[in-house]
Order: structure tokens, then sequence, then C-alpha cells
């Protein structure tokens, strides 16, 4: 399917908007009228057409503007992209993933052509020709993951797998939701997960942790993760917390609707051939209250969700002052009818 | 959901490399190339024997970057279990075999300044791919390498010619020459990395002279592969799949749960990765933990046992599987 990619802005005017296509396909990540942290985990496998589990990297018609305002982020501020020196297979190993997973689904927009090691890859939506070496870094523009992933959706971090333990040694990341790769890196798994509430004490990232320490080659695992945020804005980032911060108070009854975006992000986890690194994918999703009740099972259910959280997440989200003010613009879009089970639309 | 990505493979080549050791090649049934792999990997390879399913990891010997095939070598282990014989006397150019996508239990550590490798035996097998990757990365390595005999060893000549006797180091049991772990742990420059394969008490040996050298335990790395010990019978009860059934002197309990259609999660079938931890509802009797993966704790509590290589004594165990 050729994809019209949109021109539109995460900043300054805010012009991202779904279209309705885009609208039925956006990962709504409640399956059930209430919320709790779990280990919620399955095989990332291909799933219904026309929703966002239909390839395994999705590529949607804000991918251009996505990449354009990445471009802007790294502009401003080069740590967003870092790789510790150990971590050069791993980046080829990202390199060789994403391109054959764009390449192969989206064959309209993306080509890659490999004889041996010299590999020719065309991105024809961003008007990028380039042939290189696989496995020499000076043959490219930038360093391979930082190559790839200015033009893939989603953020990327590459963890490294040593002493038990998951250490995230090299990422790209412009479009998180209030963490810091250049805080974070050279981590490991249960110090950068130090901040999130009540998850630690049931257990969560114990398990989480064993799981991943096992993911397999060839199998690929995926969950769903959600906040919320004001404006169409990817780059929510500590860095710039003094710009995107203070818009939570502007949030009214009147203006909720329009200005408050479900962010959800598909993380989808891969072992990496060469490196036996991890590839972590953190694909994000934005969706106004205005766009998402007009699917009658998501408006009914978002409202039910938002009622039965607890006060640790309604905090750790940064949902305290706003959770009432959508709650309520949410009420006349739920009847109290049953909701059907599972996240997709009726 | 299991979701199968398991490769029919066919047999490329058989070569005999000393009396006991052969080595075999797979190239895929679909001509799709091998996925690539880390030095240091395994795969699960499953054998039809006359209608008994064998599953045996052994370690990649291939180069990682070479897609189109996968070698293995293998020892031929006569009062093992079969799996070896089986390979051994049975398996033939042509033949059909499925393996598993590759698992790596013994990567090397990317950090390391310099990488010290020790071998005994056919334990030889995961540094040849992991010497691969660290000549074409251009990283310091050496091998010590540790054979009964010179004709009894394997590929200690190749590897000789290949990286020169400044790299390679052949000890031999008949020479009267061994492995000075000693001297080799001391004075090792900083961020050096130490990995070791082979015989159970080789493994303990060098890892406690690094350790009272002074190492940090986080620098040195072992593979032990455990082969299920065999054992009286016993009976089990799969609570889950709601299957009774007997385990066979030479069988593990994961592979009596396969033989009686139980899909249970596995990877290195050897007590070292945890994928098959299983929760025990209860157990009259006493369990026998060959595993290296459980603590001494939760090995006590009894609570949780690795079915590819620990048995059990008594009158029932009841599995949560």
């Amino acid at each position: 399917m050729t994809i019209t990619f949109r021109s539109e802005t995460f900043r300054d005017d805010f012009t991202f908007r779904n279209s309705l296509y885009n609208i039925r396909r956006f990962p709504f990540p409640f399956d059930r009228d209430e919320y709790m942290y779990s280990v919620n985990m399955e095989p990332h496998v291909r799933g219904k057409k026309d929703s966002v589990f239909e390839n395994l990297i999705d590529v949607d018609e804000h991918y251009v503007a996505e990449m354009q305002d990445r471009a802007l982020v790294l502009k401003e501020d080069p740590l967003r992209c870092q790789a510790l020196p150990h971590m050069m297979a791993a980046q080829w190993d990202t390199l060789e993933l994403l391109m054959e997973h764009q390449a192969q689904d989206y064959p309209e927009h993306f080509t890659v052509t490999k004889n041996g090691d010299r590999w020719r890859w065309i991105n024809r939506p961003m008007g990028i020709d380039d042939t290189f070496t696989f496995g020499d870094p000076a043959t490219l523009p930038y360093q391979p993951m930082e190559y790839i992933t200015r033009q893939a959706q989603g953020d990327f971090c590459i963890v490294d797998q040593r002493d038990n333990n998951l250490w995230m040694d090299a990422g790209m990341v412009t479009t998180q939701a209030d963490w810091s790769l250049d805080f974070d890196i050279g981590m490991n798994f249960m110090e950068w997960h130090g901040p999130v509430p009540l998850a630690h004490q049931i257990g969560v990232f114990d398990r989480a942790l064993k799981f991943l320490l096992n993911l397999q080659q060839g199998k690929p695992t995926r969950r769903l993760n959600w906040t919320m945020t004001v404006n169409p804005r990817l780059d929510t980032s500590p860095e710039n917390y003094h710009k995107w911060g203070p818009d939570r108070l502007t949030v009214t009854p009147e203006n909720v609707g329009e200005k408050m975006h479900l962010r959800v992000e598909l993380q989808s986890l891969w072992r990496l051939p060469r490196s036996n690194a991890i590839l972590f994918v953190i694909r994000c999703y934005l969706i106004s209250l205005e766009e998402l009740v007009t699917v009658p099972k998501w408006g009914r259910r978002l409202p039910r969700v938002l009622q039965s959280l607890p006060p640790e997440i309604i905090d750790y989200k940064g949902l305290t002052r706003n959770r009432p003010i959508m709650i309520d613009w949410l009420a006349k879009y739920d009847d109290g009818a049953p909701t059907s089970a599972g996240i997709f639309p009726d | 959901m299991s979701l199968n990505t398991d490769m029919p493979v066919r047999v490329a080549d058989v070569t005999e490399v000393t009396d006991l050791v052969k080595r075999f090649r797979f190239e895929r049934i679909d001509g799709h190339p091998m996925p690539f792999f880390s030095g240091g990997a395994h795969v699960v390879v499953s054998m039809n024997d006359n209608g008994l399913l064998r599953r045996n990891p052994y370690s990649l010997m291939s180069n990682p970057d070479d897609n189109s095939g996968y070698e293995i070598s293998v020892l031929r282990v006569p009062n093992s279990r079969g799996g070896s014989v089986f390979m051994h006397e049975q398996v033939r150019p042509g033949d059909q075999l499925t393996v598993s996508q590759p698992v790596n239990l013994f990567a090397p550590d990317h950090r390391g300044r310099k990488h010290i490798l020790i071998a005994g035996g056919i334990g030889i097998t995961p540094f040849i791919a992991m010497m691969e990757q660290f000549s074409r990365d251009n990283v310091a390595f050496e091998l010590h390498y540790a054979i009964r005999s010179r004709s009894h060893g394997a590929y200690w000549q190749q590897l000789l010619d290949r990286y020169g006797p400044r790299r390679i180091k052949v000890y031999v049991d008949e020479e009267k020459t061994t492995i000075p772990v000693a001297e080799i742990t001391d004075n090792q420059p900083l961020g050096t990395h130490l990995y070791v394969c082979g015989p159970a008490g080789m493994i303990d040996g060098v890892l406690m002279t690094a350790l009272k050298a002074g190492w940090p335990k986080e620098n040195l790395h072992s593979e032990r592969f455990l082969a299920p010990p065999a054992g009286l019978p016993f009976q089990v009860f799969l609570k889950k799949s709601n299957i009774h059934m007997t385990v066979g002197e030479h069988q593990s309990i994961l592979e009596a749960a396969e033989a009686h259609g139980c899909d249970a999660p596995y990877m290195c079938r050897g007590g070292a990765c945890g994928q098959c931890e299983t929760e025990v509802s209860s157990c009259d009797g006493t369990l026998e933990h060959n595993d290296i993966y459980l603590s001494d704790e939760e090995k006590t509590s009894g609570r949780k046992v690795m079915i590819c290589v620990s048995r059990f004594k008594g009158q029932q165990l009841v599995l949560q599987l």
C-alpha cells in the first residue's frame, strides 16, 4: 500500500492530526475497563490488517514529519543519540534489521540491495539513495545506528547483555515520555526502571528481566505502555521540560478534547544476531481525545480506566491536575453500556 | 502461544576430524540463509532416532559471518544417552534434521580489551567461532587449548596455522604439558576477560585459580553443558496437561513430557539458561537438582525445578506444566 505522508508539526503550531484511517489503527492500550501494571508481553508477530500490528516495524502517515522533528531535536541536542564503543556490532545489527523490515513490508517506499558487503539503500519518502559497505562505518554519513534511526519511526535503545543483566549502552531517543538517554546511558535494567512506582514491589521487573535475558532470536516480543501528553508533542524530554511542563496548566474543560493526547508506546524487543544485544524499539503513537472518541468503545472505556487508576500511577504519569477535567469531558461518551474484551474497535 | 522458529536442515557434509570427533555441516532445506549468530552460541539439534526424539545442544563453530550454513562438531561419547552415537553412526550427508535458532549463553564481553580462552577437548568448539569474531574485529585474544594427544585433539593444527603460535598454545596430556593457569591469570592487563569451556573439573579449577588471583567474577565466563544424568525411573504428574508419566532411566523430565506431547519451553537443555523452570505443586520425595541455574536457596525450597536435567526420588512429583 502506498502511504500518503502528512505534512505537519509536533511543536509550535502543532498541526499534527490523525486521518480517519489512522485513528482506527491506533493501538488503544486498554483491553478492559481498568488498568494496573503487569508483565504484559506477547509475541511480536504479525497481527490484524489495518492495525499497527500488521507489520513488525510499522511505518505510517506521520513518517516524514516525525523524521523532520527528530532532525530538529538532534540539531539542538546531539546527545539524544549515543552509543558506547563496544556497541558497534549491535549498531550494524540494528541497521540491518530496520532496513530489511522496511524494505520488505513497504517496497514502494524503501529498497535495500546487497551485493556481498556492498549495500544500496533507497528511501524514497526522504529522497535518500546511498551505497555503503556493511561493516565499515566510514562509508556512511553517520554511525550505523544514527544513520538508520534518522529514517525509522520510534525511539531505539540497544541494550547489551552481560552479568545476567541488561545495560543501556546505545540509543536514539527523541520521542520519549520524560526520560533521558543521556542520563540513563550505561545503567542496567533495574537502575533505569528505578523511578517506576508499585511495579518493583509486585516483582514485575524481576520477572521481566528474567524473561528478556532469555529472549530468543527470531522470537521478538512486544508490550504496550501509555501516558498522556498535552499537545501532540513528540519530544517530551526532561531536557526540554521547561518547554512542555507548563503546557499542563493550559488545559481547560473547553480545550481538553483537542489538547489532551493519549500517548501509547508500542515497545518491541528483538534479540540481535551478531552482537547478542537486544534492540528495544519504543514506537510512540499520539491521538487526541476528540479523535479517540470517534471510536465508541474507546470513548466508553477511557473514562472508566482513568477513574480506576491508583494514586501512585496518576502521579507518576503526571495526570494529577488534568484527570478530573478529562473524566468530565469524556463522561458524555460513556453511556454505561458494557464494552467488548480486547483493544480493537468493534 | 509458542512460535516454532526451528529450521529444517539438510546435512551437507560430514567430516571425520579425529577418530572420536565428527564435524557436520547443515544447510537449510528451503534454500534461505541461516540467521547470523554471535561467537559462543549453540543450537539444539533435533534427531529422529527410529521414532525417538533426541534433542542435543551443540556449539556453533562455523564463521558467524557465514550465513550459508552452520557447522558443529560432535564428540562420540560411547556410554552416553545416545545422541552423540546417533550423530556418529546414523547421520549421513543428505539426511534431514532440525536445528533451533542460535542461542548464546557464552557470549564474549564486547568491552573486553583482551580475551583469554581456555579450552579442554571438545570445549574448543565455541571458541573457534569466537576467534573468527575477535580476529575480524581486530581484538586481542589468546587460546590455551588442552588435548589428550596430538592425534585425538581436534583442530589444533588448523588453529596454529591460522592464528600462529603467539596466540594459540596447545598443551598435550600425553606429552605431560598442562595449561599454566596460575601464570596465565597472573598480571593480565586491566579489562581482560577469561573464558573457559571443557570438563567440569577443569572449569572449576580455572575459575578458582582466577578468583584467588583477584579477578572480578564479572570478567570470568564459563560454559558447562550438563548432559541430563541417568537415574532410576520415577513418576511425574503434569497438572496443567493432565498427564501421568514415567521418566525413564536415560530420560529427562523434559524429554518424557515431550514424548507425551507436552510442549514445554526449553532453550539450552543443559541446566544453564532457566527457560524450563517449572513450578512444583507437590513433591512426595526428594528433588535432585542437577542444574546450575537455581540458587541454593531456591533448590532447598523445593518449589521450582529445572526439568531439563533434574531428577526425583520418591513416590510422586506433581508439576505445574
